[in-house]
């Protein structure tokens, strides 16, 4: 044994599901104490990975060891009995529950006056659960609100509590999942800094991510994976953005593509004045004053944390009149106005709006984009059966509906070449592409595009962008919604930024930078 | 082929457990198998009690498959039979004058309307009130019931039977029977029933609002993003199914009993569940399915006198293991498994 | 005046009594959801507890034997649903009405078997039948439930499960278990229910005595926000309902003839419709009700 040993060391992991090979001859050695990235594509295998490291996938072949001694493991019960822990990229918190309860779940520790009664029917020990989780808080430095439903609490709070949760059970190594995915600029700032103390209180934390710039801004060490293997494995100091890139890709990768030049703005298709929006449900966001425009030819990109009134804005653009009673301003679009309700004409209904021209790429493409149990036809012909020449008197028209669909599989490269398999059955990017066809069969004059990219991969990614920009420059005025700053930097020709329901900054192309955009987007600059 | 493999199997199963419980009653499984076959197509007259009861079985099945694939579950349509039965009847009753082949028309858009009423409720308070279908639907044939038997009893009573039922309709409206299977109450409510199944088909995978219903089902939030009025789709396929539902009163009353007869159905409208979970919702399946329930339906009837502990009871029994076994998803997907491997 | 006040006694007794079933049920219910299991079955469940509990008290003479037999069958019929909807991942809303059909067949079937009439049992006798014990026992049930659910380890758990099954899951403890014995408990609960229809408010099992009362525990829950002591209080109201429809029985309210019996019969169903519709959006259920936990 060397001096050094690992706080973890994987051996030629391999994980197959049915016929795909998820991860093959997986090798790794990750220090004690350091802050190891591990970087890849959708898909590359990295998260199935540390998914057996956790103890939720059991490995094929190979071994696990934790400093030098192989272990292995059922369930993450185990995992985390031998201090490994995970924050998941979709938190694991019971939302109208408070921090305490979140984080001892499963851990509960039992007031001691009730040992007479069974194990499962003691009470919880809240009292002591709280000292205990203040302590360990002071100690690492993380500021958590104990007593709100966590519902409540902001993204950046829940992930401590989601941290908070690893530290009470004394994990030694850490696992974050693409932890600053919904995150702001200043909290993923908050969290780097976090995470360094982590490390110098002795913890070894992996970190999934796909952003490059953060890896060399925080990381140790760099492990990439491609297509279910490693692929690289540098120290941070010995590489760079383009070097990482193009292993993760495969080949060298032109990062952002360049913008062609934008046409001449033409009239306006979508003008919102005043846009108020009361909440309903503590899950929703009020809107306040909201302003916007949008011009033929032209991208306007709305920059901001999630959860700060996109989806309500987006959910309004689309459903006047579930929010007539709730709202105030004025929308028009396309030369119609959709609401108004003050000026006491009734809304446009969403089919009536979709109908003036409006295609809608929406934010979570599984929960409002696709039917995923029925076939890729059906997928396609959503929102256009009542028009001609998909349909006629109320009749669909099934061969007109599946010619068209087929055109669209080649067009936009959608694989496989199948209108009979259900949409679940396609790759994240497929989908996103068969979203993007059929909205723009319709020939949008506004196209309202919510992460547009989201869980896409890279090629995926700039085929879409590249759409995007040719739907812009036939003349339609796109709305993009995005938390990717770099997206809304590479597409828009205006750049809004969305705080607690107002535009609190607004930028033509190549006026902001980066930093500037995150601290409007922080909330930062409001006098 | 695949695709009725699973409800082949569903239905050996669920026979084979009901079997086990009357082994269990003391009676051989066998003998009571035989009773069965023997009791539901033994005879012309036998097959014809089956198709008879099949004829329910096809409107209540669609009633159920239908909303199914708006994502509904609709298990009122005994209230909503109940309700179409007593509209026929009415009409009959009031209008005993009429002509044929006006009066059937007549009763049969009745007995649609007053369905598709008891539908269109449940249908309406889940849509735009969010109040779940199924404890609506349950309730309301508890009201269903008390209303029918309120009319029958005070308002279009027979003054010459003791019986709780109403006057005998006009002559006009009787359904002409189908004379191959003799004394059996077969009509041409069975031509109704399949003309039903096949409409049916056609509403949902040929139009544009079948194709809404479905999207709806689907994903609730997809179809209404792309804007299909989701509120207005699942209200239209309770009002249908509702509608489909009141049709059994056509066979009952202008086919069979010429008046309203409190309490006829002997549940058709729960057996019209496991016709259509069968059925996996198809059209076609239901009328398959339905003609199974009726010959159990028929099969076990005759056990009541047959045997000395079996009752027509076994058939609710049966109905519900049929239903367990072709819902075991995790059953389906282990038997895949282990055929593949 | 006394004889308003007699009746305003009556009728608030009545309404205690009638509601009892209706408590046990919801707490049933109440169970099951809260871990994240739709119940759809109450009725069924009660069903079979019912006979069971008529069944036992006329062996024994005992009413605690009865209601003991009613909570075991409950169980038994409760254990066979957890199996198809939580090891075989049934649909749970269909599920839950083949069992309320299972339970419509199979108690007159055994009823027929045992005594030799499919529509009800032999009466019991006053000694074999409760006097008020089920009413302090749902109620004491009801204070229980509610400290376990907010104190205690397990009554966390449950919350989780319905919640969040992912998290509970991912801290080491089997949603699936916590499922199957929250079903369980939660079917012993709906046998007593229906224990306290037939050895209690009757004096005799018979056929189909539940009358959709499992439906309305479960609207009394959807009601009371899936909180036992709201939930409780909706159950007061359902039997609210009840009692009166008992009570206006031939009564005339407005000239001299008495209100048609039938429509004194469908108040109780009504009312439910209309405490349903009234809510709108302001019940929200467990997050994972209804989705079957499997790790990906």
């Amino acid at each position: 044994m060397t001096s050094e040993t690992p706080a973890l060391e994987l051996r030629g992991l391999r994980k197959r599901f049915g016929q795909i090979q998820a991860n093959e001859d997986i090798h790794l050695r990750v220090r004690e104490g350091s802050i190891h990235a591990i970087i890849g594509e959708n898909g590359a295998g990295k998260s199935t990975a540390m998914k057996m490291v956790y103890g939720l996938y059991r490995p094929d072949e190979g071994r696990i060891l934790l400093r030098g001694v192989q272990r292995e493991w059922d369930s993450p019960s185990d995992a985390i009995a031998a201090g490994i822990g995970m924050v998941h990229q979709h938190f694991m918190l019971a939302g109208p529950y408070d921090a305490i309860e979140n984080i001892v779940a499963g851990a509960e520790p039992e007031a001691p006056a009730w040992r007479f009664l069974p194990r499962a029917f003691r009470p919880v020990d809240r009292a002591g659960a709280r000292a205990r989780l203040e302590a360990l808080s002071r100690q690492y430095g993380l500021q958590v609100d104990f007593a709100s439903p966590v519902e409540e609490l902001a993204v950046g709070v829940q992930q401590r509590i989601e941290i908070l949760k690893l530290l009470y059970r004394e994990a030694s190594i850490l696992i974050l999942d693409e932890p600053t995915a919904v995150l702001t600029p200043q909290e993923t700032t908050e969290l780097f800094a976090n995470l360094r103390r982590l490390r110098a209180e002795g913890k070894t934390i992996l970190i999934i991510t796909h952003k490059l710039k953060e890896v060399m801004a925080l990381a140790d060490q760099v492990t990439v994976f491609r297509a279910g293997r490693i692929v690289g494995d540098v120290a941070r100091e010995r590489t760079n953005v383009e070097e990482l890139a193009s292993m993760m890709v495969g080949r060298r990768v032109n990062l952002q593509i360049q913008a062609p030049p934008a046409p001449p703005r033409g009239e306006p298709v979508l003008e919102v004045r005043g846009l108020c929006l009361t909440p309903a449900s503590s899950g929703e966001r009020p809107l306040r004053e909201l302003g916007l425009e949008v011009h033929a030819g032209e991208i306007v990109g709305i920059a901001g944390v999630e959860g700060n009134g996109q989806s309500e804005l987006l959910q309004v653009l689309l459903h006047p009149r579930d929010y007539r009673a709730r709202s105030q301003g004025e929308i028009r679009c396309l030369g119609r106005t959709i609401l108004n309700p003050g000026g006491g004409e009734r809304p446009l209904s969403t089919a009536r709006i979709k109908a003036l021209g409006v295609g809608v790429i929406p934010e979570d493409r599984h929960r409002q984009g696709l039917l995923l149990e029925r076939p890729v036809a059906e997928n396609f012909l959503l929102g256009l059966q009542g028009r001609a020449p998909f349909s006629r008197h109320g009749f669909l028209s099934g061969r007109s509906a599946r010619e068209a669909a087929t055109r669209a599989l080649e067009e936009y490269d959608i694989r496989p070449r199948s209108l009979d398999v259900a949409a679940a059955g396609l790759s994240g990017g497929n989908q996103q592409k068969l979203v993007i066809a059929r909205e723009f069969e319709g020939k949008p004059r506004l196209l309202i595009a919510a992460q547009p990219t989201r869980g896409v991969d890279v090629g995926a990614i700039e085929f879409i962008h590249r759409r995007i920009f040719r739907a812009r420059d036939e003349g339609a005025g796109v709305l993009l919604v995005s938390s990717e700053l770099d997206e809304i930097l590479v597409l828009s020709d205006r750049i809004l930024v969305i705080y607690e329901g107002r535009i609190v900054a607004r930028f033509a192309r190549g006026e902001a930078s980066e930093q500037e955009l995150g601290m409007h987007m922080g909330g930062g600059a409001r006098a | 082929m695949r695709a009725l493999l699973q409800p082949v199997l569903a239905v050996a199963l669920g026979l084979a457990l009901g079997l086990l419980v009357t082994a269990v009653a003391g009676e051989s499984p066998w003998r009571v198998l035989t009773i069965l076959g023997q009791s539901a197509f033994g005879s012309p007259y036998d097959l014809g009690m089956t198709l008879f009861y099949a004829t329910p079985l096809i409107f209540t099945g669609l009633a159920v498959a239908l909303p199914l694939h708006a994502g509904l579950f609709n298990i009122g349509a005994e209230g909503q039979l109940t309700l179409g039965a007593l509209a026929a009847a009415a009409v009959g009753a009031l209008f005993p004058s009429v002509p044929w082949p006006l009066a059937p028309v007549l009763a049969v858009l009745a007995a649609f309307a007053a369905g598709a009423l008891w539908g269109y409720i449940p249908g309406w308070l889940r849509a735009r009130r969010g109040s779940h279908e199924v404890i609506n639907t349950i309730m309301l044939n508890f009201v269903a019931a008390g209303l029918a038997s309120y009319v029958t009893l005070y308002l279009l009573k027979n003054p010459e039977s003791q019986n709780p039922e109403t006057q005998a309709i006009g002559a006009g409206y009787v359904l002409s029977r189908l004379t191959w299977f003799g004394d059996a109450p077969l009509s041409t409510a069975l031509f109704l029933a399949l003309l039903a199944a096949f409409l049916v088909w056609a509403f949902l995978w040929k139009t544009v609002a079948g194709f809404e219903s479905r999207a709806v089902g689907g994903n609730e939030a997809a179809a209404r993003t792309a804007g299909i009025r989701e509120r207005r789709a699942r209200i239209l396929a309770m009002t249908l199914a509702g509608g489909l539902a009141g049709l059994v009163g056509v066979g009952e009353v202008l086919g069979n009993a010429g008046r309203f007869r409190l309490g006829f159905s002997p549940d058709f409208g729960f057996i019209g569940i496991a016709v259509a979970l069968l059925a996996r919702g198809r059209a076609s399946g239901v009328v398959a399915a339905a003609l199974l329930f009726g010959a159990l339906h028929k099969g076990t009837s005759d056990l009541d006198l047959e045997t000395e502990n079996v009752t027509r009871d076994l058939s609710l029994i049966l109905q519900a293991l049929v239903i367990l076994s072709v819902s075991a998803d995790g059953l389906w997907t282990w038997l895949r498994k282990r055929r593949a491997s | 005046m006394s004889f308003e006040l007699a009746m305003v006694e009556q009728l608030a007794g009545s309404t205690l009594r009638v509601s009892t079933p209706l408590l046990f049920a919801a707490l049933a219910g109440l169970l099951c959801e809260r871990a994240g299991v739709i119940n759809i079955a109450l009725e069924g469940l009660m069903l079979v507890g019912a006979l069971a509990a008529a069944a036992a008290a006329l062996q024994t003479g005992s009413p605690w034997a009865g209601a003991a037999g009613g909570a075991a069958a409950g169980a038994v019929l409760a254990a066979l649903y957890a199996l198809t909807v939580i090891r075989l991942r049934s649909n749970q809303i269909v599920a839950g009405t083949a069992m309320n059909m299972l339970a419509a067949g199979l108690t007159p079937f055994a009823c027929k078997l045992l005594y030799g009439s499919s529509g009800a049992t032999p009466s019991l006798e006053l000694g074999a039948r409760f006097g008020s014990a089920p009413i302090w026992l749902a109620w004491g049930l009801v204070l229980c439930c509610w400290a376990w659910l907010r104190f205690s380890v397990s009554g966390l758990w449950v919350r989780f499960a319905g919640e969040n099954p992912e998290a509970l899951d991912s801290a080491g403890i089997s949603v699936n278990r916590v499922r199957w014995l929250a079903v369980l408990a939660g079917g012993a609960l709906a046998g007593l229910g229906g224990a306290s229809l037939s050895i209690f408010l009757s004096s005799s099992f018979s056929r189909n005595m539940t009358a959709g009362r499992g439906f309305m525990a479960l609207a009394a829950l959807i009601f009371g926000k899936w909180k036992p002591v709201p939930a409780a209080a909706a159950c007061l109201l359902f039997g609210f309902a009840d009692a009166l429809q008992i009570r206006l029985q031939g009564v005339a309210l407005w000239g001299d003839r008495p209100v048609p019996v039938q429509f004194i019969q469908i108040l109780p169903y009504l009312v439910t419709i209309l405490v349903l519709a009234g809510l709108v959006g302001k019940s929200r259920a467990p997050r994972a009700l209804g989705l079957p936990f499997q790790r990906d």
